[in-house]
């Protein structure tokens, strides 16, 4: 399969494992374990932050409840700089939790050394280099500006295929398949780019050299949630406007 | 697997990512430029002209990494070869 022998050679120090994954059977289907684990993972930690911030609410808030709060603040600032002052606020949830799964995958594969738990096969790595979460958020995203359109507007909500004119119906319905698509292969491709980079560089100089890159990755990875988040927000937006 | 094959995957990956570099990097260069240019011109908005910057900037990167994406295909899952 892979062209490159020299990228499996078992001397390296790390290999580069694209298209190896630890499979589950799921009633006939095959899920890819190592994405779900890390998941999970990210999942518990993001509910553990959000309970441990709930519990015991102050006036004056502090510890726990005032990261909480902060963060709330930053993400609740995305959904409402796209969707405007107005009609913000039912699509905090759906925003902030978009921005905090993918920033939590993002950097739990980026901090986390994953390494040292043994896979029977794959890697533990972050759950966004795999295609299918991706994909699935995106679809996501879709589902619900379609949501919120249909339910802002109606039926009437389809009537903006053909404005301005009716000329342009064939790019308005392709457009509803490439923001999926572009949404989810930026995310994908951005996240896989900055593992395959520091791996490359960890084959070629194993100490101090891929350090810079890791930081880059770490600070790229942030704005690629950031990013998702608000393209989602922005896209909701043009939905219900 | 054919060589010939392997041999085209490997020059179309080097083609696709490098010709998929030079858009996006005339277009950072021109936005980087736009962004110095208003900040020397209204330093307070700062933080504001960033924030806009890093935001197009990853739109433009991204166009990047669909060229990095079919070089990845084409070196890892290439479906020619069986």
């Amino acid at each position: 399969m892979y062209p490159f022998n020299l990228m499996n050679a078992p001397l390296l120090l790390s290999g580069v494992e694209v298209g190896t994954h630890f499979y589950w059977d799921f009633a006939g289907i095959s899920v890819h374990g190592q994405v779900f684990i890390v998941m999970w993972f990210v999942i518990v930690l993001i509910l553990v932050a959000s309970l441990l911030g709930t519990s015991k609410l102050e006036r004056i808030p502090k510890g726990w409840q005032n990261f909480m709060q902060a963060t709330l603040e930053v993400t609740k600032d995305i959904a409402k700089n796209q969707l405007g002052e107005s009609f913000y606020r039912p699509w905090v949830p759906f925003v902030s939790t978009l921005f905090l799964f993918i920033f939590g995958c993002n950097w739990a594969g980026a901090l986390v050394p994953w390494k040292l738990i043994e896979l029977p096969e794959g890697e533990l790595a972050v759950p966004t280099n795999d295609i299918n979460t991706t994909v699935a958020l995106s679809l996501l995203v879709s589902v619900f500006y379609f949501y919120g359109g249909l339910r802002k507007k109606g039926l009437g909500y389809f009537g903006r295929y053909i404005q301005p004119t009716p000329i342009l119906l064939p790019i308005n319905i392709l457009e509803d398949f490439t923001k999926p698509l572009s949404l989810s292969f930026r995310l994908f491709g951005n996240v896989l780019a900055d593992e395959l980079t520091v791996t490359v560089l960890t084959i070629l100089v194993p100490l101090f050299i891929p350090l810079p890159i890791m930081g880059l990755g770490v600070f790229a990875s942030s704005v690629q949630a950031l990013i998702f988040s608000t393209l989602a927000a922005a896209y909701i937006a043009e939905a219900v406007e | 697997m054919d060589s010939i094959i392997s041999a085209a995957s490997v020059v179309a990956a080097g083609l696709s990512i490098g010709l998929a570099a030079i858009g996006p990097g005339i277009g950072q260069g021109q936005a980087a430029a736009g962004a110095l240019e208003g900040i020397a011109r209204q330093p307070e908005a700062e933080n504001q002209i960033r924030g806009t910057l890093l935001l197009s900037l990853a739109f433009m990167e991204a166009l990047t990494i669909y060229g990095l994406v079919v070089a990845l295909s084409l070196l890892f899952a290439n479906p020619f070869t069986s």
